[in-house]
Formats: C-alpha cells, sequence, structure tokens
C-alpha cells in the first residue's frame, strides 16, 4: 500500500492532553469502524518513525493523539501540527478488530483509556448505518476529565448504553468506588454469555489482558473476544 | 510491553496484498490457532519480532534492511485465509 499525503483540515482540544485531527486525503477508498492508519515523519536528514493511530469516524479520516511527554511523534501532532500541515498516511489498514454494520449480534465495547477512538468509531458506524444493534460501553479513564468524546458520549443514540469506571477521581455523587476495571464492572455493565456478544476491547496492554481474561472466565466464547493493544 | 499483530497491518501491506492480521495463523511450537491480529509483537528499532501468546515461541519476524523488507517464518506452521 501507498503512502499518501494527507493534509489537516480540523484540529480541536480532545482533553487537556489529546487532540483530535481530521485529515484529508485524496481518493480516500473509505473504511470499516476500528480500522487504523499508519503515519509517517521524515526528518529533513532523512530520519523517519511511524506510528498507528486508530479511526475514530466512519465516514471521514479522523484520528485522536494523545500526548506522551517523552514521545518522539505524539508531541509534535499535538502541540505544532496544525491546520494546513502535511503528513505522510498509509491506510485504512488492519481487518480484525472491525465492527460490519451488517452484523447481528449484540456488541460490548471495553475501552482503557485512548482506547476509546476505535470503539468510538464503530458505535459512531452503527449511527451512520442506523443499525438497531445494541451495544453496550465500558469506558475506563484515570479521571473525568480525561473522558474523550464526552458530551457526544452524555447523549448516547438509543441502544447504546454507556457506563464509566474511574480508577483515580471520580465525579461526585459516583457510587462506585475509584478503582481498576474488576469481575463486577463486566458482569454488571457487559452481556450475559449467552447472548453470544461481539466482544472489542481496546487499550493499554495491561488493560485489555485483565478484562480479555476476565471476559473469559465468566464464560465469553475467546473467539468473540477481540483485543487491541498499544504498549 | 509488547502490542498486537494488528499493529502489523499497515507494515505487512508492503508484501502482502490481502490483510494478513485477519488470517489464522499456526504456530509451529504449541500448535496454537488464531488471528495473526492476536500474536504479540515486539519492536527492536522498527524490526518486529512476532511470538505466540500461547508458547512464547518466536512464530515471525519483520526485519528490515537498507532497501529490503525480510519476512522469516520459522515459527509458522500455517496460514489460513477466510
Amino acid at each position: 500500500m501507498k503512502w499518501r499525503v494527507a493534509t489537516v483540515v480540523e484540529s480541536r482540544a480532545e482533553t487537556a492532553t489529546a487532540r483530535t485531527l481530521v485529515l484529508d486525503v485524496p481518493d480516500w477508498p473509505g473504511h470499516l469502524g476500528g480500522q487504523h492508519v499508519d503515519l509517517r515523519l521524515t526528518a529533513d536528514d532523512g530520519y523517519s518513525v511511524q506510528r498507528s493511530y486508530s479511526l475514530a469516524s466512519p465516514d471521514r479520516v479522523e484520528i485522536a493523539v494523545q500526548r506522551v511527554d517523552d514521545g518522539e511523534v505524539s508531541p509534535y501532532l499535538t502541540d505544532v501540527f496544525a491546520v494546513g500541515d502535511a503528513i505522510e498516511l498509509r491506510g485504512p489498514v488492519g481487518g480484525w478488530f472491525v465492527w460490519r454494520p451488517a452484523a447481528t449480534e449484540p456488541v460490548l465495547l471495553v475501552a482503557g483509556g485512548s482506547g476509546i477512538v476505535p470503539l468510538m468509531a464503530m458505535i459512531r458506524a452503527r449511527r451512520a448505518a442506523g443499525s438497531k444493534v445494541p451495544f453496550r460501553l465500558i469506558y475506563s479513564v484515570r479521571t473525568p476529565e480525561e473522558i474523550f468524546y464526552a458530551d457526544e458520549l452524555r447523549r448516547p443514540d438509543p441502544g447504546v448504553d454507556v457506563s464509566y469506571v474511574f480508577s483515580r477521581k471520580a465525579p461526585e455523587g459516583a457510587r462506585r468506588p475509584v478503582k481498576r476495571i474488576g469481575l463486577a464492572d463486566v458482569t454488571t455493565h457487559g452481556w450475559p454469555p449467552d447472548f453470544q456478544p461481539s466482544c472489542f476491547v481496546c487499550g493499554p496492554t495491561g488493560f485489555v489482558e485483565t478484562v480479555a481474561d476476565l471476559l473469559v472466565a465468566v464464560g465469553h466464547d475467546p473467539s468473540r473476544v477481540k483485543t487491541e493493544r498499544f504498549g | 510491553m509488547y502490542q498486537d499483530g494488528n499493529a502489523l497491518a499497515g507494515p505487512l501491506t508492503e508484501i502482502f496484498a490481502v490483510d494478513m492480521t485477519s488470517a489464522e495463523s499456526v504456530c509451529a511450537g504449541c500448535g496454537r490457532a488464531g488471528a495473526v491480529a492476536s500474536l504479540r509483537v515486539y519492536w527492536h528499532a522498527g524490526d518486529a519480532v512476532v511470538r505466540c501468546p500461547g508458547c512464547e515461541q518466536v512464530v515471525f519476524r519483520l526485519v528490515r534492511l537498507e532497501n529490503r523488507l525480510c519476512l522469516e517464518v520459522t515459527g509458522l506452521r500455517r496460514l489460513t485465509f477466510s
């Protein structure tokens, strides 16, 4: 697959440390919720680095970049990269961690931090397709300030249930104690295994391991638990 | 830490015309079958060492040498596309 030149057409803060970027890519072929793109940055001396970013929207090339302070790429993308700037892009890629609008089984989405991005693409793809398939999203974040797509998730589409797991600080009045995701979260807010849902889990490696193990332990078929880990 | 095979979707398009990460791979070490996307990927300066989550054996390696891209498949018994 060829590298193409993409141009930033929109840039907005998603949280204090994350930015949403919308890119214009000529002749974009379209994509499925869950697919991603590779971005490549090349320095004047020829040194180049690549990173993968999940697409956040079903109909445009939108990504979200979480700033990693000592990162090689993300501080550039969040702090320097602006509307009108160009970057090399390859995609869409990945055909396994995807939700297809023709699917009929219930869906459980479990996000850890910026792992929400490809899962948000699936929620938006469901809306775009007019699908009535029931979705449940369990979204684990450290603090309420770190929620991506907060306004959109506050008013979820009919048939999409959203619940939060706060691991460091909860909003006032929250009943769930502040702690990492556990068995009770998955059994209370997920689907019973008998419903044979498709499960998509995305987040940091440790988070994904924990959640995938919990889902299989309560009886979900391992072949229905799809995971995407980032380092 | 490691990533998973999803991260190889882009690099593998430099070799294969179809999406390789959806293919089912069978580990030559322990016989575990699963999507290439579910394998564990360890990066070493741009090269990918891909291990089986079942037995930790190396399934394949993707190595970039100057202008060449080399796929070493010593630990791979079978790939199935559907």
